[in-house]
C-alpha cells in the first residue's frame, strides 16, 4: 500500500513534467544545460531565502516570514535567469547544433522554467515521498491520509506554475509588458500564501484556488507564445 | 597511426611548443595542421585545417580576454572560431553528464539499500586516526592529518609513475593497472555482489556466483584492457569507478572523507596547473612520446581503443598523440571532436588507500582482511588510473578520420572524444555518496546540480581557455559548499515547508 501510494504521488507530481522534459528537453544538449542552469539558480535562491530565514532567529516559527523571503528571491533568480539568458543567446545559439534553438524567444523561458519549477517540486516533494514509501503511513491515530496526495498536487501545480511564470514573465521583460511581470509576482505570492492553509488541513480551500489559478496562468503563458485556440485545434489534429 | 613518420615528427614540434606551454591546445592544432599538410592525400583536410588553425588562434586569443566575464561563449565577435570551439561543446558535457549521473546513481542506490557501504567499522590504514574522541577539535585535526596522509601517498604515488614513466617501465605500470583493475573486477566486484545479496536476503549457491563472476570478470578486463564494444567498456568503468568510491565511503572516517574531497581538488589544482606539477610532467612527457593514455584509466565517450592499439605504454602520453594523429587522418567534412580530459591524480591517492586497505585488513582478521584484500585491489587500480592519467583536461581536436584509420569500428565517426578521469567520476560520487548517506534527498539532488553545473563550467572554462584543466577543483567546491550549506540551513528550512505544506 504504501508502495502505490508512493509510485501514484511520485507520478502525480512529476509524471507531467517528465513527459514534458522527454519531449522538448531531452533530444536538445542545450536545452539540458539550460535546465540544468535553471535548477542551479533555484538552489541558489532557496540557499539564500534560508539564509534570511535561518538568520532572524525569532521569526523561525512563522513560514510566512520565509515564504515572503522565499518568493521574493526566486524573482530575482528568475530575473537574473533572464538576464544570463538574454545575454548569452548568441553563444547558446553557437554551441547547440540546432541553430533554431533561438527562433522561438520564450523557448528558453520555457526550458528555465521547467528547471526551476522541476527543482522547486523535487525539494519540496522528495523527502516526503522518501517518507511516503513506509514502513510508516499516514492518518492513523493523527494527522490527515491525505497528507501525500495533497503535497503530490500542489506540487505539480507549482512546478507548471514555475514553467508558465518563466514564459510570461521572460515576455513581459521582452515586451516592456510589466503588467505580466507583475502577474507573476501577484499569483505566486497568492498561491504561495494559500499554501499556508495547508497545516490547517482546508485542502479544498488551497488547491482549488491553485489550479485555478494555474488554468489563467497556462492560458496567459499560451497566448504570450503566439497560441490560439485555432493552433491548439490544428497541432491536435495534425497529431491524430 | 599509420603515418609514423609524420607523427614523430608532430611530437618534436609538440614538444618543442610545450616547452613553453605544454597545456595550450594551439600546439595539438598546430601539429594537427602540420600532420595535414604532410598528408597530402587529403587537399581538403589541408585548407580545413589551416582555416580552423586560423580560427583557433584568434579563438585562443580573444578567449583569454573574455575569460574573465565566464558567461557562456562569448558572442559574435570572434565568429566562426568560437562556433567550431563550442558547437560541440553542448554535446560533449551532456556526454559527460550521462555517465556522471550514472555513476553517481549507482553509488547513491547502493548506498541507501545496502547498509554495509555506510557503517563504520573499520578503517584504511592510511588513515590511522579513527576520529572516535568527542571533542570536534581533535576530530577536525584527525581528519586533516588522515587527508594529509592520503596526499602524501598520493603525492608519492604520483611520483612514482612519473619516473616509472621517465624510465619507459611500461610494463610495470602495464602490469600494475592490469592487477589493480583484476582486483576491482574479481574481489572488490565479489564484495559488492555478496553485501547486495544479504541487503536483499536472496540465496545464491557458490557455483552460480563463482561462474557469473568470471564471466563478468573476463569479460571487464578484455574490454578494458583489449577491445570490445565501447559500451560495454563504458559500463564497466563506470562500475569500477563507482566501486572505488564505495570504498572510499566506506573505509575512510566520516570527516576525513570532506576533508579528503578538499584537499584532494586542490592537489589536483596544483598538480595540473603549476609548470613543474606532477601531472602536467607526466602529460608533457606522453605528449613528448606521442603515447595513448591507458584506456583503464580514462572514461571516453569516443572509442578508447585506437588509444590502446597504438599505447603500450604511458598512458597520460596516448591521449595528446592520438589527437594529433586524428586530426592527420581526419576528413575536412567531418566536425572536430574536442576531447576534454581530465587527468586525475587521485590514483596516487588510490594506491595509498589500497595500501592502507591492505594493511588494515591485516590487522582487522578474516572478513576485513578480505575486505582490505578487495580495497587494496581497488586502490591499485585507482592508482594506476590515477597515475596513467594526470589530472588535466586537454582540449584536443579529433577529426573522425582517426578512427577510421585506427582499427576500431566506424561508431567513433559520431562519437567525439570527450574524456574524463576516472578519478574525478570516483570523487564526485564519492561526494553525491557521501551526502545521501545521511539520508536526506534534498542534500543529494543539491549536491547533484551542484556537481554538474560545476563540470559545465569546467567544460566551458576549458573551452575558453584551451588548456588542460582539472575537473575536481570546481565541481567539487560546490558540491561541499552545497552539502554544508544544505545540511546545516536549506533542511530545516525545507522540512519545515514540506512538514507544513507551504509551497514556495
Amino acid at each position: 500500500m504504501t508502495l502505490a501510494e508512493f509510485f501514484s504521488c511520485s507520478l502525480l507530481a512529476f509524471g507531467a513534467p517528465l513527459v514534458m522534459f522527454a519531449f522538448t528537453v531531452a533530444n536538445d544538449p542545450v536545452r539540458i544545460i539550460i535546465m540544468i542552469a535553471a535548477a542551479f539558480g533555484w538552489l541558489l535562491s532557496f540557499l539564500l531565502s534560508s539564509l534570511v530565514w535561518y538568520a532572524v532567529v525569532p521569526l523561525r516559527s512563522y513560514l510566512a516570514f520565509g515564504m515572503v523571503f522565499a518568493i521574493i528571491f526566486q524573482e530575482i533568480f528568475r530575473y537574473g535567469m533572464y538576464v544570463l539568458l538574454r545575454k548569452t543567446e548568441a553563444g547558446l545559439k553557437e554551441i547547440s547544433e540546432n541553430h533554431n534553438i533561438g527562433s522561438n524567444k520564450l523557448e528558453m523561458a520555457y526550458v528555465s522554467g521547467l528547471g526551476f519549477g522541476t527543482m522547486s517540486g523535487a525539494f519540496a516533494l522528495i523527502n516526503v515521498l522518501a517518507d511516503s514509501v513506509g514502513p510508516g503511513t499516514l492518518g492513523l491515530h493523527t494527522g490527515t491520509e491525505y497528507f501525500f496526495v495533497t503535497s503530490a498536487a500542489m506540487t505539480l501545480c507549482m512546478i507548471l506554475l514555475n514553467t508558465f511564470w518563466s514564459v510570461i514573465f521572460f515576455s513581459g521583460f521582452d515586451d516592456k509588458n510589466y503588467v505580466k511581470v507583475g502577474w507573476v509576482i501577484v499569483s505566486h505570492f497568492f498561491v504561495s500564501g494559500l499554501s499556508l492553509l495547508n497545516s490547517k488541513e482546508l485542502y479544498a480551500a488551497t488547491i482549488l484556488p491553485s489550479y485555478i489559478v494555474l488554468a489563467i496562468t497556462a492560458y496567459i503563458a499560451f497566448r504570450t507564445a503566439g497560441g490560439s485556440a485555432r493552433s491548439l485545434m490544428q497541432s491536435i489534429a495534425t497529431r491524430s | 597511426m599509420s603515418d609514423t613518420g609524420s607523427e614523430t615528427e608532430e611530437a618534436t614540434e609538440h614538444t618543442a611548443l610545450m616547452d613553453g606551454h605544454i597545456a595550450e591546445a594551439r600546439p595539438d592544432r598546430v601539429i594537427a595542421e602540420r600532420i595535414a599538410k604532410k598528408r597530402k592525400t587529403k587537399p581538403d583536410n589541408q585548407r580545413s585545417y589551416g582555416s580552423v588553425d586560423g580560427v583557433t588562434g584568434g579563438a585562443s586569443g580573444s578567449g583569454s580576454g573574455s575569460v574573465p566575464n565566464a558567461a557562456p561563449p562569448p558572442p559574435p565577435a570572434e565568429p566562426q572560431l568560437e562556433e567550431l570551439e563550442l558547437k560541440y561543446g553542448a554535446r560533449h558535457v551532456i556526454k559527460l553528464f550521462v555517465p556522471v549521473t550514472l555513476c553517481m546513481l549507482v553509488v547513491v542506490a547502493t548506498i541507501s539499500s545496502i547498509n554495509f557501504y555506510s557503517v563504520k567499522d573499520v578503517y584504511l590504514a592510511y588513515t590511522p586516526f579513527h576520529e572516535e574522541s568527542p571533542y570536534a577539535v581533535t576530530k577536525v585535526w584527525n581528519a586533516l592529518a588522515n587527508s594529509l596522509i592520503l596526499l602524501s601517498v598520493i603525492a608519492l604515488m604520483t611520483v612514482l609513475l612519473i619516473v616509472l614513466y621517465k624510465k619507459r617501465c611500461y610494463k610495470i605500470i602495464h602490469g600494475w593497472l592490469i592487477l589493480s583493475s583484476l582486483m576491482l573486477l574479481f574481489l572488490f566486484s565479489y564484495l559488492y555482489i555478496e553485501e547486495a545479496l544479504r541487503a536483499y536476503n536472496i540465496p545464491m549457491d557458490y557455483i552460480t556466483l563463482i561462474f557469473g563472476m568470471w564471466n563478468f570478470g573476463v569479460v571487464g578486463m578484455i574490454v578494458i584492457h583489449w577491445k570490445g564494444p565501447l559500451r560495454l567498456q563504458q559500463a564497466y568503468l563506470i562500475f569500477i569507478a563507482a566501486l572505488m568510491a564505495l570504498v572510499f565511503i566506506k573505509y575512510l572516517p566520516e570527516w576525513t572523507t570532506w576533508a579528503v574531497l578538499a584537499v584532494i581538488s586542490i592537489w589536483d589544482l596544483i598538480a595540473v596547473l603549476t609548470p613543474k606539477g606532477p601531472l602536467r610532467i607526466l602529460v608533457e612527457t606522453a605528449q613528448e612520446r606521442n603515447e595513448p593514455i591507458f584506456p583503464a584509466l580514462i572514461y571516453s565517450s569516443t572509442v578508447m581503443y585506437c588509444l590502446a592499439a597504438t599505447t603500450t605504454g604511458g598512458a597520460e602520453g596516448g591521449a595528446e598523440p592520438r589527437p594529433v594523429a586524428a586530426g592527420a587522418a581526419g576528413a575536412p567534412g567531418e566536425p572536430r571532436a574536442r576531447e576534454l580530459r581530465p587527468l586525475n591524480p587521485h590514483g596516487s591517492r588510490e594506491n595509498e588507500a589500497n595500501e592502507a586497505a591492505g594493511a588494515g585488513g591485516d590487522a582487522a582478521g578474516f572478513d576485513s582482511a578480505w575486505r582490505a584484500r578487495a580495497q587494496q585491489q581497488r586502490r591499485l587500480r585507482v592508482d594506476t588510473v590515477e597515475r596513467a592519467e594526470p589530472p588535466r583536461y586537454t582540449t584536443r581536436i579529433d577529426r573522425p578520420n582517426t578512427a577510421h584509420a585506427a582499427p576500431q569500428p566506424g561508431a567513433d565517426d559520431e562519437e567525439k572524444g570527450v574524456k574524463l578521469g576516472l578519478g574525478d567520476f570516483i570523487f564526485y560520487s564519492v561526494l553525491v555518496g557521501k551526502a545521501s548517506s545521511y539520508g536526506d534527498w534534498n542534500t543529494t539532488l543539491a549536491c547533484f546540480v551542484a556537481i554538474l553545473i560545476g563540470l559545465c563550467l569546467t567544460l566551458l572554462l576549458l573551452a575558453i581557455l584551451k588548456k588542460a584543466l582539472p575537473a575536481l577543483p570546481i565541481s567539487i567546491t560546490f558540491g561541499l559548499i552545497f552539502y554544508f550549506a544544505t545540511r546545516c540551513v536549506v533542511k530545516p528550512f525545507a522540512d519545515a515547508l514540506a512538514a507544513e505544506q507551504v509551497f514556495i
